[in-house]
């Protein structure tokens, strides 16, 4: 309709018109990496853990005189008897890591021992026969472990476990044909292999960092009570006695013995808390992204405004003109809308292509994954919709310019 | 003619003030956001120890072999930390000028206090020449001697936190300490030492952690006791023995050590010394593949343990995005402000205005709303810099502050970046034809 008369005024205002542009395809560019981002954290921050959360919490409680943590054992089958008596307590055991905690003991799983790449890198956790009723975890084939397989395990005497249960992931990995119960597994010995006794439903590992994603949810249970200067207690509170929980459970092993050190800041910590603390960085990625992104998009708003502001300032006369020959309001108007959207398309074309680039840069720079084709669309059309939006004020000014000013000087 | 340009300057954009406003919030914004990015991204990629770090250098030997590496770690990099055997063959042999292994630690202390509960603290295990490696600063007292390596001394030197607690802050020099139920004679205590990144054991801390370092005590004492070490182990195969003396007979490594080498020939030296200890030792039948050793000096081991988050890098690549994103927005507005002045510009033209003076004119205005914006941007920083605590975990977020140095830059930058934005409007404007202006006027 109007294209030629609105790219031969645009001749008259070029540097303008790539200057929008221009910022377009930049916002484009940073909205949709941000976007991408936002996304890709949401992902890690809502995967499941496998575990039920609501009313768990944990205590790190390490033990004083930690010249004589091979004796510990007796005190840790006494505190999980006082835990366990707790009104306010369903259930408790100990273990020296949880999933979601960032940090402990993983091993490389193997099923042969003389294989050089792992399988997987797999999070240990000692554990009881009360540990999956703690967890909240349904064990899907085999068995629970029993009350006498958890023995005292000294720290880093790695004689061969002779019974492991491990989580669904790890036996899809290394039993791809669904029977891992009774199978053999090189897991912390190359002498002899563990025997796999049970498989649980998903159960998250405790390491989060991204670049171990695919073994994020490869665990091994192995019966036992791990000497060592720290020892964890995970605690299920009976439900809506969180509170009352983990009071009693602090007073209660102290009341056990005072050899011990809780920290009073962050030695008791709801699962919640451990979820935010494993994943503190992906929030904080997310919510900068999101700054970043609103603050982008209000700029690049407020500059168009500005601009077409100035041109339609500029070209009152030139309105005038075509209001006198006859042009109605809404002719003004699409003429402004139109002349938006070119200018738009053409930044969002540039945008696409510098977005593409970036996130090529980005995945060889920092391993990020490869940008998908929706949030380049969908950053394409915020960025239109938001382009015509921003122009929509100085257009219906411009629309209701008076065929009058035709006559006066500009 | 500074002074009228400035008052032109201030006529100029308090004639159209929603205009000016906008420029303003838009340079304070994109300064803020990327100088908020910048001091988070100083405080983590900041050189620990600038005057030295050229100087310190981290042996690694590849004691693996291609089954070590065979999975994940890149370009066959040999471990990252050291076993007990080499750490301790290279300190016999001692080839640096100062040098030490280190594990770290975290041992129960029982305060001098009857009435304290036994506390929890973090240290390492490290040989005398640490501190006059690493220029620690003492508070009281000093190292113990090289003879305390050699006769396994209970030596101990606590950080100034520690004393404060434990002895209020007095100087504990002689005192006695008893950590994890053994009596230790404090013999220096350091002035507030907690660097970060934690460069000298990166292996074992992670390079930024909320961990204190709230004591360090004698490799060979701790060895001696048994004091196990509370960082990472990493294995290739099973240890033989068990407990703590299992893993130093074990070729799992859990030491980070470091070595100063004074100039190019020391450091070649030390190459050669080590490729000689590789070569010994696969003679004697432990090794049966090639050579693979590295030494890198800190800030390239720094770089190769990815010290600095990922997360950081990128946040203050987007950030400089949107800055330049604020600029070619500045740079549109501006455009539009001068050339709708072109009549005016025709009149100064006319009456004699060299271009040089239109130019000078117009970067002053640019430059004018360049200082505003970066004021705004300075409040805005400061804002920020509180902010990123919420956004940022604490251990990085509390490593950015607000400096001198800071504050000078982000004007500056404001300032410059804008007047650039301007040059291209500057240049438009400078070349409006006066016979035509005023013709149409």
């Amino acid at each position: 309709m109007q294209i030629k008369p609105i790219l031969t005024a645009m001749r008259h205002h070029k540097a303008g018109t790539i200057l929008i542009a221009f910022q377009i395809a930049l916002t484009l560019a940073i909205v949709c990496n941000a976007l991408f981002i936002i996304q890709q954290r949401v992902t890690r921050v809502m995967r499941p853990s496998g575990v039920e959360e609501a009313n768990l919490f944990a205590i790190d409680n390490q033990w004083a005189d930690s010249a004589s943590v091979q004796n510990v054992g007796a005190q840790i089958r006494a505190d999980l008897t006082a835990l366990r008596q707790l009104g306010s307590v369903q259930d408790a055991y100990a273990t020296n890591s949880f999933p979601l905690r960032g940090w402990g003991w993983d091993n490389y799983v193997r099923l042969r021992p003389d294989q050089v790449h792992r399988t997987s890198d797999s999070a240990i956790f000692f554990t009881d026969d009360h540990t999956l009723a703690t967890l909240g975890v349904k064990l899907i084939e085999g068995r629970n472990f029993t009350s006498s397989e958890a023995h005292d395990v000294s720290i880093k005497t790695l004689a061969a476990w002779p019974e492991i249960i491990i989580s669904k992931d790890l036996a899809k990995k290394t039993f791809p044909d669904g029977h891992a119960v009774g199978k053999p597994l090189y897991v912390n010995s190359d002498a002899s292999p563990s025997v796999v006794v049970g498989v649980t439903d998903t159960l998250q590992s405790h390491m989060t960092d991204s670049d171990i994603t695919p073994f994020a949810y490869d665990a091994v249970l192995v019966p036992g009570y791990l000497l060592q200067g720290m020892t964890r207690y995970v605690i299920r509170a009976r439900p809506g006695q969180l509170q009352a929980a983990m009071r009693d459970a602090k007073r209660a092993l102290v009341t056990q013995s005072r050899m011990r050190i809780i920290d009073p800041k962050d030695g008791v910590r709801t699962f919640a808390q451990v979820r935010a603390k494993a994943y503190e960085r992906d929030y904080g990625m997310a919510m900068l992204m999101g700054i970043v992104s609103v603050v982008l998009l209000a700029i690049t708003a407020a500059g168009i405004v500005g601009l077409t502001s100035f041109w339609v300032g500029q070209r009152r006369k030139q309105i005038g003109i075509r209001r006198a020959l006859g042009a109605t309001r809404a002719d003004i108007l699409s003429y402004f809308l139109t002349e938006n959207a070119m200018i738009g398309g053409c930044g969002v074309i540039v945008g696409i292509l510098l977005a593409l680039g970036i996130n090529l840069w980005m995945v060889m720079r920092f391993e990020m994954a490869h940008l998908s084709g929706l949030y380049v669309l969908i950053a394409a059309a915020i960025l239109l919709l938001l382009g015509q939006g921003a122009v929509l004020a100085p257009a219906l000014r411009a629309s209701r310019v008076s065929p009058v000013e035709a006559t006066r000087p500009a | 003619m500074l002074g009228y340009y400035l008052d032109l300057a201030v006529r100029s954009l308090k004639r159209s003030p929603g205009l000016t406003a906008l420029m303003i919030l838009i340079v304070g914004f994109g300064v803020a956001a990327s100088m908020t990015s910048y001091s988070v991204f100083r405080a983590v990629s900041g050189d620990p120890i600038p005057w030295k770090s050229s100087r310190l250098f981290v042996p690694q030997i590849d004691i693996w072999g291609p089954r070590g590496h065979a999975d994940g770690s890149s370009d066959n990099d040999p471990p990252d930390a050291m076993d007990y055997t080499d750490a301790v063959a290279l300190m016999r042999d001692h080839r640096g000028k100062y040098q030490s292994a280190m594990y770290r630690v975290s041992p129960s202390v029982v305060p001098p206090d009857p009435h304290m509960h036994p506390i929890n603290v973090g240290g390492h295990a490290v040989y005398s020449e640490f501190f006059a490696m690493l220029d620690v600063p003492f508070q009281f007292g000093g190292a113990w001697g090289a003879d305390g390596d050699a006769k396994h001394a209970a030596a101990v030197v606590i950080n100034s936190k520690l004393n404060q607690k434990l002895f209020g802050g007095a100087n504990s020099v002689g005192k006695t300490l008893n950590i994890d139920g053994k009596d230790y004679r404090v013999v220096g205590v350091l002035n507030n030492w907690n660097p970060k990144p934690t460069f000298f054991d990166v292996v074992n801390t992670g390079g930024f952690t909320s961990g204190q370092e709230d004591m360090f005590l004698p490799f060979t004492r701790a060895i001696d006791v048994g004091m196990s070490n509370d960082g990472n182990t990493n294995c290739s195969e099973v240890p033989k023995g068990s407990g703590f003396v299992g893993l130093q007979q074990s070729s799992c490594v859990w030491i980070a050590y470091m070595v100063q080498l004074e100039d190019k020939a020391a450091v070649s030296a030390y190459k050669d010394y080590l490729d000689g200890y590789f070569r010994d030792q696969k003679a004697s039948g432990r090794f049966n593949w090639a050579l693979n050793n590295r030494l890198r000096d800190l800030p390239a081991w720094l770089e190769s343990e990815h010290v600095v988050p990922s997360d950081t890098k990128i946040s203050l690549l987007v950030a400089l995005g949107l800055l330049v994103a604020c600029l070619v927005n500045t740079a549109g507005l501006l455009l539009a402000k001068f050339l709708r002045r072109s009549s005016e510009i025709g009149v100064r033209r006319a009456l004699g205005a060299p271009r040089m003076a239109i130019y000078v004119q117009f970067l002053v205005e640019a430059g004018m709303v360049g200082l505003t914006g970066g004021v705004l941007g300075l409040l805005l920083t400061w804002v920020g810099i509180h902010g990123v605590n919420w956004v940022l975990p604490k251990e990085i977020a509390s490593l950015a502050h607000v400096d001198l140095s800071l504050l000078a830059l982000t004007l500056v930058i404001a300032v410059v970046a804008t007047m650039l934005a301007g040059l291209y409007p500057t240049f438009r404007a400078s070349r409006v034809q006066p016979a035509l202006q005023l013709k149409t006027n």
